[in-house]
């Protein structure tokens, strides 16, 4: 085992730590908060949680009334 | 070789000095919870979709599958050697795709509907012109050292592969070639998503580390820990600001990417199943997680509770999708069949 390649995986990994280290960090209430409002904000177009009628959903095929 | 240990015992404490770092940063910010700042919104109620149809079809476990961007079109992959695309709205096949290695483990369907790839244990991702007359093989991209267990296309010319080979990879489809090679875990890259916005995407691994990485500069940006066994299903929160991770662990976590850090843990003691795969609801409100235990369970995202479960599989849940308009999940198991449900 090479002392020197051992060095260079040691350096990578202490590069990588000094990126992630690094960056700027947002409090987690606010990001808590953003994700609550997007999530608030875009319930009315989500169909999964808002339901469907038979005649809009996709999967469900729509009785056809025919007069006799 | 005294001035190499002394040079390798300066980096590993520059390393623990780092990850202390790191650690102090997150807690600082570590102001809340999610659960609590979600204690104001009102509950989803129990979710009860319905199964709307059963697709059959495949002669052995289905192992992945992948809706259109039509939102009406889906490919489905089984170890029956097949690749089947399907009219989810008819039910109908519309297209077989036979495979030269029966060993599939993934599926992507091209934004544009003209190709769809896969790929598992020939280390092989092999792309497909579904237009042509009869599907034609457009590429195999050989290049990995071990399993490809996703794909995703970013387009018609570039697709984007996680292999057992610990690392991810752009390639270039025009010519066969890797463009850029993501290397970072250290353990077999299980899962990836791409961003909302395309220029970043996220891995899950058998390190138990979720990793973001732009897309342009090859580089990791973010690491995420906390899961304890292998990351199986990842997934972006619509907004793009936040990241759903499934693991053997039996649980899945949310990881909010401006935060750095675990903001939502979704487990419990009742479901001793690993995670196989995990779609979110067009708004994000509902995780929809695929588990071992044959169910695909429902989880509310900001208050952590589950809220409903998808059962009717005989078997093992082995991918989960939600299409693009939000209309409908599909899941699939190794039960042989693919189930809609709105």
């Amino acid at each position: 085992m090479s002392g020197s390649s051992n060095i260079i995986a040691m350096k990578k990994i202490v590069q990588q730590l000094r990126l992630e280290a690094g960056i700027n960090r947002v409090k987690v209430s606010q990001a808590a908060a953003d994700l609550q409002q997007f999530c608030l904000q875009n319930a009315q177009q989500d169909p999964l949680l808002t339901g469907m009628s038979s005649s809009n959903n996709p999967f469900r095929p729509q009785k056809v009334c025919s007069f006799l | 070789m005294a001035a190499e240990k002394a040079e390798i015992d300066a980096l590993k404490k520059e390393c623990d000095g780092l990850r202390t770092k790191i650690e102090a940063a997150r807690k600082a910010v570590n102001d809340s919870t999610m659960t609590d700042a979600a204690g104001g919104v009102d509950t989803v109620g129990r979710v009860q979709l319905k199964l709307r149809k059963t697709l059959k079809g495949h002669l052995a476990k289905i192992y992945a599958m992948h809706w259109a961007a039509d939102s009406r079109q889906m490919v489905s992959a089984s170890q029956d050697g097949k690749l089947l695309i399907w009219d989810t709205f008819t039910g109908n096949k519309l297209i077989a795709v036979p495979l030269k290695s029966a060993w599939v483990m993934s599926v992507a369907f091209a934004p544009s509907g003209n190709l769809v790839a896969s790929g598992g244990l020939d280390n092989i991702c092999t792309v497909y012109n579904i237009k042509s007359a009869s599907p034609k093989t457009l590429r195999e991209l050989d290049a990995h050292t071990g399993y490809l267990s996703c794909c995703r296309f970013l387009s018609d010319s570039e697709i984007l592969t996680a292999s057992g080979d610990t690392t991810c990879c752009l390639w270039d489809l025009e010519t066969g070639k890797q463009k850029i090679i993501f290397t970072n875990h250290i353990g077999d890259c299980m899962s990836l998503a791409l961003s909302p916005d395309g220029n970043t995407f996220i891995s899950g691994a058998c390190d138990s580390l979720a990793k973001l990485w732009d897309l342009r500069e090859g580089t990791c940006k973010q690491t995420f820990s906390g899961h304890t066994s292998d990351i199986n299903a990842i997934s972006f929160f619509p907004s793009g600001n936040a990241v759903i991770t499934g693991s053997d662990d039996c649980s899945c976590k949310m990881y909010d990417l401006r935060a750095d850090q675990e903001v939502t843990g979704y487990q419990d003691t009742s479901l001793n199943a690993g995670v196989t795969s995990l779609a979110l609801s067009n708004s994000g409100r509902l995780i929809f997680a695929g588990y071992d235990d044959f169910n695909c369970h429902i989880w509310d995202t900001l208050k952590g509770e589950k809220v409903g479960v998808l059962s009717g599989h005989d078997n093992r849940v082995s991918c989960t999708g939600v299409p693009e308009d939000g209309m409908g999940v599909c899941t699939g198991s190794w039960d042989s069949f693919l189930k809609l449900w709105n």
